[in-house]
């Protein structure tokens, strides 16, 4: 351990809230058993942190330094004032023998899936999951939350706190599911991950296609899930859709903001190390046993990232995957995207067929990208006004600025080929 | 351990439609089964009733209003209840499952505690 200079310690306490953060409330819930008062024991603890690293030197292990930092608070706070044990009590088996389990760190049990699965419990609200999730698990602020939600902070606070205390008033149990109980639970955890990318991959509105914070958090998120159930085919499917799926974010504007699809897009500059990475945990998946939604999903980003071109890609192995995917998971927006490799296998008019059967599916009724990809049919068919008036359709559910920007050119192509 | 109350909400017009002695006996016998699973999960029925038709409810509001019918008009009506003794949400949850309510739902609702 040696002295560091004052910016080394605050990057070493970003570090370690990035990465520490989950597993030093975890392990302080357990003491405290009662989330707030871990919450609140946490916070003072990073802020303790950087008062004593300053003096004495980032520890070897911060997360051990922190946790027993945390629960000694946690501790004292209880001996304090005993009514705090009541506020927001989660529902855990005491720790009979406290000074015991805290003399020897390297027994404190990991409880970091106690805490995403609670988070995650199906008893709650997506949009409440969801939150949770960030606040809890990654350490996020209210603040953060609201602004990458776009909701008012009183909102998002308000959403926190309905959450928190149905948690503590139904009784939601601190604990990892039962076997039995597992696959439905991991699939909301799954999903609410899933969601954080997909909400910061394609923001829903504003001026920037990709809101960062929201993608790196979901990604830490799914590798945390891995490293803690490394037997789980659709954890290691889920991080491979994620890295395949980001591997090609960079690619996805023009340096101008302007959007360009997968046709157009440079792919000597995605990410191949994401792109390895991501081959090889779609391998693992697919070998774990019967596929689920994320794996396929991932396969189907993999065959994407190998090909070579867009002309050149195996639109016919995408096509089963779909197959696959649709009995998997009978979702209206996977039977849309199927229409791609349809398009790509027996033509446009076969492509828009599909679409105007599924446009009969009240499941997306405003839903953007159904119209889009009609319009986008009906423009490789020609058929020109009615590919403008389907343009015009998805541009009215679309508040994404690149998005619209794209709709628009689209319209003013098919324009002047009109004229 | 922990009390919840299970609200059975069914609908009032499916069950007129089907009230039939064989789909009666049915029921009860469901209702039997349940108290059954309940006690083999290792919870406990504190107690349950069920309530006759909301044409047979008045409301009184604000002290003093006495109407006919029921609180609030709703497809599926409140028809009965269990009050039990569960470990956490997730075991309420389950008794909630398996509690019949053929034409409709149930709702899962903590006891408040006062401290």
């Amino acid at each position: 351990m040696f002295r560091k200079r004052d910016g080394d310690v605050a990057d070493a306490i970003a570090d370690a809230h990035r990465r520490e953060w989950a597993y030093v409330l975890a392990a302080t819930a357990r003491v405290a058993c009662d989330i707030d008062l871990a919450e609140e024991c946490v916070q003072d603890a990073y802020v303790s942190a950087l008062e004593a690293w300053t003096r004495v030197g980032v520890p070897d292990n911060p997360g051990a330094w922190l946790t027993t930092a945390a629960r000694r608070k946690a501790i004292d706070a209880l001996r304090r004032n005993q009514t705090l044990r009541t506020k927001l009590p989660l529902l855990v088996e005491p720790i009979t023998d406290i000074g015991a389990e805290l003399s020897d760190e390297e027994s404190i049990p990991d409880d970091r899936l106690r805490l995403v699965f609670t988070c995650c419990h199906p008893a709650l609200a997506r949009e409440a999951q969801v939150a949770l999730t960030l606040r809890l698990v990654c350490g996020l602020t209210t603040t953060e939350i609201a602004g990458a939600f776009l909701v008012s902070e009183p909102t998002m606070a308000a959403r926190v706190t309905r959450a928190k205390k149905k948690i503590s008033g139904a009784r939601i149990a601190y604990r990892v599911p039962e076997i039995h109980e597992l696959p439905d639970r991991l699939d909301a955890v799954l999903t609410v991950v899933h969601l954080l990318y997909t909400t910061g991959h394609t923001a829903p509105a504003g001026a920037t296609l990709v809101r960062r914070d929201l993608v790196d958090r979901a990604i830490d998120l799914a590798r945390m899930l891995l490293a803690l159930m490394p037997d789980e085919g659709e954890v290691r499917g889920l991080l491979a859709l994620l890295l395949l799926t980001n591997a090609r974010a960079m690619t996805r504007t023009a340096p101008d903001g302007r959007l360009l699809l997968l046709d157009e897009q440079d792919r000597g500059r995605w990410d191949r190390d994401a792109i390895a990475e991501g081959l090889r945990l779609v391998l693992g998946a697919l070998h774990a046993g019967r596929p689920g939604r994320f794996t396929l999903q991932a396969a189907i980003a993999a065959v994407h990232a190998e090909a070579p071109s867009y002309a050149e890609t195996d639109w016919r192995q995408l096509l089963g995957l779909y197959d696959a995917l649709l009995s998997r998971w009978p979702s209206p927006v996977v039977a849309l995207n199927r229409a791609v490799p349809v398009a790509m296998l027996d033509g446009p008019a076969a492509a828009l067929a599909v679409v105007d059967d599924l446009a009969l599916d009240a499941r997306l009724d405003g839903y953007r990208y159904l119209a889009a990809a009609r319009a986008d049919f009906l423009r490789r068919l020609g058929r020109w006004d009615e590919a403008i008036e389907a343009y015009q359709e998805a541009l009215q559910h679309t508040e994404n600025d690149a998005e619209r920007a794209f709709l628009t050119g689209r319209i003013a192509e098919c324009a002047d080929t009109l004229t | 351990m922990a009390e919840y109350l299970i609200l059975i909400y069914e609908s009032e017009a499916d069950w007129a439609a089907n009230a039939t002695p064989e789909v009666y006996q049915q029921v009860m016998d469901a209702h039997n089964r349940f108290a059954e699973q309940v006690s083999e999960l290792g919870a406990k029925i504190v107690s349950g009733r069920a309530l006759q038709p909301t044409t047979t409810a008045t409301s009184v509001r604000g002290g003093d209003a006495v109407t006919d019918g029921p609180f609030a008009e709703t497809k599926e009506a409140l028809g009965g209840f269990y009050l039990v003794e569960a470990k956490d949400l997730d075991q309420a949850l389950q008794i909630g499952k398996l509690c019949p309510a053929r034409f409709g739902g149930v709702e899962v609702r903590p006891i408040m505690v006062f401290e």
